[in-house]
């Protein structure tokens, strides 16, 4: 094996493996930096996620993938005192210029969070809010939807005796499911996943990217995980993040047999994290 | 292997390092306030339900002759005065002497208040020469000057005089039963039809004010209205002139029954049948009487009007009057409070300013309920009542009409004191929903004010519906501010009636904590009223537990709805 060279943290450039074909990238994000108040989370992140795929943002703890996650729907906006330079271009237009209408940005970024957050209501209004606050009231459209989602989810035949019960009543598996089936109701381009397994036992886990799977190919999917495994397995594409900069990106198959850095091939094996 | 212990298990077995005293110290504190509590609940719940419970009416002969009847209400050890001691016969006085100086004595309700000058009389137990329960002592309660008690000698039936022989007792019963029917009734015509009347003659000449404060009185329209009014107050006189006919008759119908009652001392007493409220033989009662006479006293408390300066009768207009405040504090309070609240917690930006913000609403909570009575007084009843009263009820001055204190001003009061806690925890409920939840909303494409209102109120309701409990509780109970916003002794007619618009919010009313306040230490006579204010206690303790019960359940329905199988 050959040796292979640290990062330079001072001075980083990002390495892309080199990639035929793909479908063709969607979202540019150019040199793209964030601070929270004046500590700086990420540093000149410069990747293209392409059209499709399912893109794995991976790194240890505090790398600053979740923030770059966040950071596509503007999810940061929450935080107070927050500031950005870079571009994140979507459609030939900054997500992060003043006309931007961040609302309506949201809806085309569905997002499926770390820990199962359904509504407290039941089942059938978790799914459709996206359509009840766009004030949706057909009823058709509304159950066209929600069998459609459920469905996308994988979650249908286990639910569609119970529509009108409580979502909490689900279990953990079951509640991320239904976070996937309300994040694919509104019908984005995106599904952003900032750990969706990680307080999932094993078998919800493997429900889980066998419906990342599914939905490959409709929805560009980005996603965050600790799972190196998860990564292999359901990713097309693999960036590396460490310390807020993106150390390597390119697809999945050749960063985790050629890595190029002794950073990201310690961490892919395990020997740091 | 020998070693010396360590310094690490040392100070292990330390006294201040094990829990035990420190547990030992929570628990006494615990359990010293439930003794509290339920001490003071069973104190005021003994009290209150003893109170309606017919007692036995006892005759005393003294040793100098005198004849003393009356219920026995309670004993206590005194000191005897060295003059009374010296007046008793050698007998008593050894006895006295030989207890240190001191006798026991029994209050006794003698009642006949229009004969003694007095309701209670002390009486000294050596004294007391003999004691007997004679069967033919009632104690009747009557609608005025107390009860009395003695004997029942004769019903007087349109001159025809029944005694002994004749009068059973259920010929008495049916004919006080007709007579009580006989004061409603007159009660009804005089208060209510007759009421009506005036209230409706009022009407047409405030009507005909207001026509000559805008246009003038010769104006073409206040000649038309005089007019018209004209015809009208006749029709109105000639019906109360028939109401007093009726009235007047049924008056005179009235005093042919009469009762004649003796006192233990001889004295006779002649009584219309219709003044007598309720009439039994203390010492002759059997159990079921007994409990028969409690119901209907409770009853009577329950549903009735206060008599004789609040110290009998019932507590109707106060029940009513204080649950009117409290549904009015609730409904005025909770918008407010919530709206602050969310502005605060949601749209504020977390700063110096709002820290400050949040510092006056906590220490609003510490002020002197007495400080907003004033305030509300002079704020809203003087300078936002006269305002209305000048622009919308200019006919009706100088008397005022929102312009002093009402039901309306007392409870805007009570939720300008209860605020601070609604504020306070709907903050913590709304901190206290999940950052998850709303990110989860967001990301959906839901505003701030949709995440606001689908999922961060919803999830909050719970906690907002025990701040308004906790402010419910604390308005309920307050009567320091009530005083100087509109509550009164006896007020002349409930904020409800059949008049339009029929809840009358500018009136004043009555409310069971001043109520108290009233019969105890206010009232002509402050022994009578002692168990009152046990009764009336106990009710408004009942009153509050019964509407936080009722929030209670509310709140709990909201919590089974978002809390379902949370794992």
């Amino acid at each position: 094996m050959e040796a292979k060279a640290h990062v330079d943290l001072d001075n980083t450039e990002t390495i892309y493996h080199p990639k035929e074909g793909g479908g063709g990238s969607i979202l540019d994000i150019e040199r793209f930096c964030l601070w929270y108040g004046r500590a700086q989370a990420l540093f000149n992140n410069t990747l293209n996620i392409e059209r499709g795929l399912v893109t794995a943002l991976i790194g240890p703890s505090g790398c600053g993938k979740s923030t770059l996650l966040r950071s596509l729907n503007r999810m940061n906006d929450l935080i107070a005192g927050l500031s950005v330079s870079g571009t994140i271009v979507f459609e030939g237009k900054n997500i992060y210029d003043p006309d931007v209408d961040v609302i309506g940005l949201r809806k085309r970024m569905g997002m499926v969070f770390q820990k199962p957050n359904p509504f407290p209501m039941s089942i059938a209004d978790n799914v459709t809010y996206p359509l009840k606050v766009d004030h949706v009231t057909d009823r058709r459209v509304l159950k066209e939807t929600l069998e459609g989602a459920l469905k996308g989810a994988a979650l249908w035949d286990e639910v569609k005796d119970r529509l009108k019960d409580n979502a909490l009543g689900l279990s953990g598996g079951q509640q991320q499911r239904l976070c996937i089936a309300r994040a694919i109701a509104a019908d984005p381009d995106f599904l952003l996943m900032d750990e969706p397994c990680s307080a999932l036992d094993p078998l919800a886990t493997t429900k889980i990217e066998d419906l990342i799977n599914e939905l490959r190919g409709r929805y560009t999917i980005i996603i965050v995980t600790h799972n190196m495994q998860q990564a292999a397995r359901v990713s097309d594409n693999t960036a590396f993040l460490y310390l807020g900069r993106l150390i390597e990106y390119g697809e999945t198959n050749a960063i985790f047999t050629r890595p190029r850095l002794k950073q990201t091939e310690d961490y892919i094996t395990g020997r740091f994290g | 292997m020998s070693s010396t212990p360590s310094k690490r298990y040392v100070t292990g077995a330390d006294l201040s390092s094990r829990g035990e005293p420190y547990l030992w110290s929570m628990g006494g504190a615990l359990a010293l306030g439930l003794i509290m509590i339920f001490g003071f609940l069973a104190l005021v719940a003994w009290n209150g339900f003893v109170t309606f419970y017919p007692k036995p009416v006892e005759v005393l002969r003294l040793k100098d002759g005198t004849l003393v009847a009356g219920e026995p209400t309670r004993s206590e050890m005194y000191r005897l005065p060295k003059t009374e001691l010296d007046s008793l016969d050698e007998q008593a006085r050894k006895s006295v002497q030989e207890n240190k100086g001191f006798g026991l004595r029994t209050l006794y309700r003698t009642g006949n208040f229009d004969l003694y000058n007095e309701d209670f009389v002390w009486v000294s137990e050596f004294k007391v020469a003999e004691r007997t329960e004679p069967k033919n002592m009632y104690f009747v309660e009557r609608t005025e000057w107390g009860p009395f008690i003695g004997s029942l000698e004769a019903l007087m039936v349109k001159g025809e005089k029944l005694t002994a022989g004749l009068l059973t007792p259920d010929r008495l019963s049916e004919e006080h039963r007709k007579a009580v029917e006989r004061r409603e009734r007159v009660k009804g015509i005089e208060r209510d039809e007759m009421g009506a009347i005036n209230y409706e003659l009022d009407r047409e000449r405030l009507a005909l004010r207001r026509i000559s404060l805008d246009k003038g009185k010769d104006s073409p329209e206040y000649r038309d209205e005089e007019k018209r009014q004209d015809g009208r107050a006749k029709q109105l006189q000639t019906r109360y002139g028939l109401l007093q006919k009726e009235a007047e008759s049924i008056k005179r119908e009235d005093a042919l029954y009469s009762v004649v009652l003796k006192d233990i001392r001889g004295t006779e007493k002649t009584l219309a049948l219709s003044q007598i409220v309720r009439f039994y033989p203390a010492n002759d009662l059997t159990f079921f009487q007994k409990v028969k006479v409690y119901v209907s006293r409770w009853f009577e408390f329950l549903t009735a009007e206060p008599r004789e300066a609040n110290t009998e009768g019932g507590v109707l207009p106060a029940i009513f009057g204080t649950f009117v405040m409290t549904v009015l504090l609730a409904v005025a309070v909770a918008p407010f409070g919530i709206m602050a609240a969310l502005y605060l917690r949601e749209y504020a930006k977390q700063g110096r300013l709002v820290s400050l913000v949040r510092i006056c609403v906590n220490n609003l909570a510490g002020v002197p309920s007495i400080v907003y009575g004033v305030f509300g007084l002079g704020f809203f009843a003087y300078i936002l009542g006269g305002t209305l009263d000048q622009v919308f009820f200019p006919e009706r001055l100088p008397n005022p009409t929102f312009g002093s204190g009402g039901l309306f001003w007392a409870s805007l009061t009570l939720a300008m004191l209860t605020v601070p806690v609604v504020i306070v925890s709907t903050e913590e409920a709304l901190a206290a929903v999940p950052q998850s939840m709303r990110e989860g909303s967001l990301a959906c494409g839901a505003s701030k004010w949709q995440t606001i209102k689908n999922i961060v109120l919803p999830k909050a309701m719970p906690g907002i519906m025990t701040g308004l409990i906790l402010a419910m509780a604390r308005g309920a109970g307050e009567v320091a501010p009530l005083m100087l916003v509109g509550v009164v002794k006896i007020a002349p007619s409930l904020p409800l009636d059949d008049l339009f618009p029929f809840l009358h919010l500018e009136r004043s009313f009555m409310h069971l904590g001043f109520h108290i306040y009233d019969v105890g230490f206010q009232s002509r006579n402050s022994e009578a009223g002692k168990p009152m204010v046990f009764v009336t206690t106990l009710l408004l303790i009942g009153l509050v537990a019964v509407m936080n019960a009722t929030a209670i359940y509310i709140r709990n329905r909201l919590k089974r709805k978002y809390y379902v199988g949370h794992f």
